[in-house]
């Protein structure tokens, strides 16, 4: 299955275009190969080390289809995702770069998204965001200059007419894959799936799910969202993610706005002798769950601070088949880089003192 | 384990932090503590098929009255329309005056008093009960707009999705903005006719 999945004319050069296809990366490929894709969140390093990023995105190498890079989740000020996307891209990852519109108003999102389209960027995640009372700092100034749907329509515009929001020409257009998020189990309950329509509309192809504890809700909304036919115009990924403990759950349910855990759930978690295991063991039952479901294409797991419990997931529940996911991929630009590597090294070094004929003239006394 | 959430999160130390004194405002954001109730607000919800319907008429009215404002000049009615509409609308949806109006796509109920302004439908974070994430006391306002539209006859108005808020309109009358655009639209069709 690599075999299919990689550049027929040089399998170690990167991906070719293909028709019909918005991006040039892997998880459009996989998800219009209508294979089960997987996706997981990259918890961001509060440090300025990029082997933070480095040892947080080499966990999941060869378990994910894709690396979600968040944007100041949760309000809280971590490194900037176009900084991980900007790191991940350089080591051949494929991340999923976030955006979300607490932060930056519309001029600094198109440049962005051209920033991080040059870097080789394939993937953007559209998200309005948290409000910034949510965060360490609620003094900030909640920006929300566009919402969820206009930045999707924007960067739609720009990928397929390759214009800004003002008409203004661009002359390469970003070739991204286009994200939004979902959150089926938040109020009021049936415009959820009109919303879906509403972000397709707008240009969404892919949506992944706030976390799901609650399946039997999830499968009404996907009733729903067939009987609309959205399923077969978007792919839905359904988000999952292992408890650590009862605690933390009811922390969690209370704290992290949009999250919907069941009573059930708690109590099962509770009457567990290792909390730990049995948040994973109902981590990979959801997720045995949700793969049946008409029109799930995928899952999306955010294992905060239990990214190593990653993994072991997507191989206990067996939902890649035995696919194995791209490792780490040469990045378009290393050519480049390798060939001016070689430039630095050939080449004498350039003295600016000789070069401006100072050499002879006496030292300058003091 | 030492990054168990159930410790003391940032969050809640800077807020334990803050100085205490005996003045504690009221609400989380500014959006909240405008609000003197939400009664009204409520109200041109559970009303909106009216309030749908009398806006229509109202609309016919002063597009009628066009060739008044182009006499008065659409710049010297701006004041006293302005200072009308802020007040009227600001008693029954809590306007903020965007200047961009779209209270007929969302139910009646001002999308701007969403503390993230969001013009296209709610956010994940709305409660269980139907509140907001920011404002823990204030229904949401797209979980009212969507009651409110499915009143409605124009119900399919919400399913459109809004351009984002062009700023430079604030404080501006969206009444005759949207009489001058009628109004154009008309002329243009009349000259189409002539035409042909």
């Amino acid at each position: 299955m690599s075999q299919s999945d990689s550049n027929p004319l040089d399998p170690s050069a990167p991906l070719e275009p293909l028709p019909g296809h918005s991006s040039h990366g892997r998880l459009e490929r996989i998800l219009r190969r209508g294979e089960f894709a997987v996706t997981a969140e990259l918890n961001p390093p509060d440090s300025a080390n990029p082997h933070d990023v480095y040892e947080r995105a080499a966990i999941f190498d060869g378990w994910v289809d894709g690396i979600n890079a968040v944007d100041a989740s949760g309000a809280n000020a971590h490194m900037s995702s176009v900084g991980i996307c900007a790191l991940l891209t350089r080591m051949g990852y494929a991340p999923i770069m976030q955006i979300s519109c607490r932060d930056k108003n519309r001029i600094a999102i198109q440049g962005d998204v051209l920033g991080a389209s040059a870097m080789g960027v394939q993937n953007i995640l559209c998200l309005t965001g948290d409000g910034v009372q949510a965060g360490d700092q609620p003094g900030a100034k909640p920006v929300f200059d566009l919402d969820c749907m206009s930045l999707l329509e924007t960067i739609r515009i720009m990928r397929d007419n390759s214009k800004f929001l003002s008409g203004r020409k661009l002359t390469s257009p970003p070739t991204v894959f286009l994200g939004a998020a979902i959150n089926p189990f938040a109020p009021p309950y049936d415009f959820r799936p009109h919303r879906l329509a509403k972000k397709i509309a707008a240009g969404a192809q892919f949506v992944q799910s706030q976390y799901c504890y609650d399946v039997p809700m999830f499968r009404k909304y996907m009733q729903q969202v067939r009987d609309m036919g959205l399923d077969k115009e978007c792919f839905i990924m359904c988000g999952v993610g292992p408890l650590a403990s009862a605690r933390t759950a009811k922390w969690m349910r209370s704290n992290v706005p949009g999250v919907h855990i069941p009573d059930e759930i708690i109590k099962r978690l509770e009457g567990a002798e290792d909390q730990k295991k049995e948040g994973k063991q109902l981590c990979i039952d959801i997720i045995n769950e949700v793969k049946e479901i008409e029109g799930v294409s995928g899952i999306h797991v955010m294992a905060y601070r239990q990214e190593e419990f990653v993994a072991e997931i997507v191989h206990e529940s067996g939902v890649l088949k035995g696919r194995r996911p791209w490792r780490k991929e040469p990045n378009p630009v290393d050519e480049l880089v390798a060939a001016r590597m070689e430039e630095i090294l050939e080449e004498p070094r350039q003295v600016p003192h000789e070069m401006a004929g100072a050499v002879g003239d006496p030292e300058p006394s003091e | 384990m030492a990054d168990q959430p159930t410790k003391p999160t940032q969050a809640s130390l800077n807020k334990k932090a803050a100085q205490t004194t005996s003045y504690k405002p009221s609400g989380v954001s500014a959006t909240g503590r405008n609000a003197r109730s939400f009664a009204i607000r409520l109200w041109s919800v559970r009303h909106s098929r009216a309030l749908e319907w009398f806006y229509a008429h109202f609309a016919d009215v002063f597009l009628k009255l066009h060739p008044l404002w182009k006499a008065v000049g659409y710049q010297r009615a701006e004041g006293p329309v302005k200072f009308v509409e802020k007040r009227v609308k600001g008693f029954l949806f809590d306007c903020r005056m965007c200047g961009q109006c779209v209270l007929s796509s969302t139910g009646m109920s001002c999308p701007m008093n969403c503390p993230k302004q969001l013009r296209n439908g709610p956010c994940g974070g709305v409660r269980a009960n139907g509140h907001c994430e920011v404002e823990p006391d204030m229904p949401c306002v797209w979980v009212q707009a969507w009651s409110g539209a499915s009143q409605m006859k124009g119900r399919d108005n919400i399913l459109n999705v809004q351009k984002p808020v062009d700023q430079s309109l604030r404080e501006t009358s969206s009444w005759l903005r949207v009489t001058a655009v009628a109004a154009a639209d008309r002329e243009a069709a009349a000259g189409q006719g002539a035409a042909q």
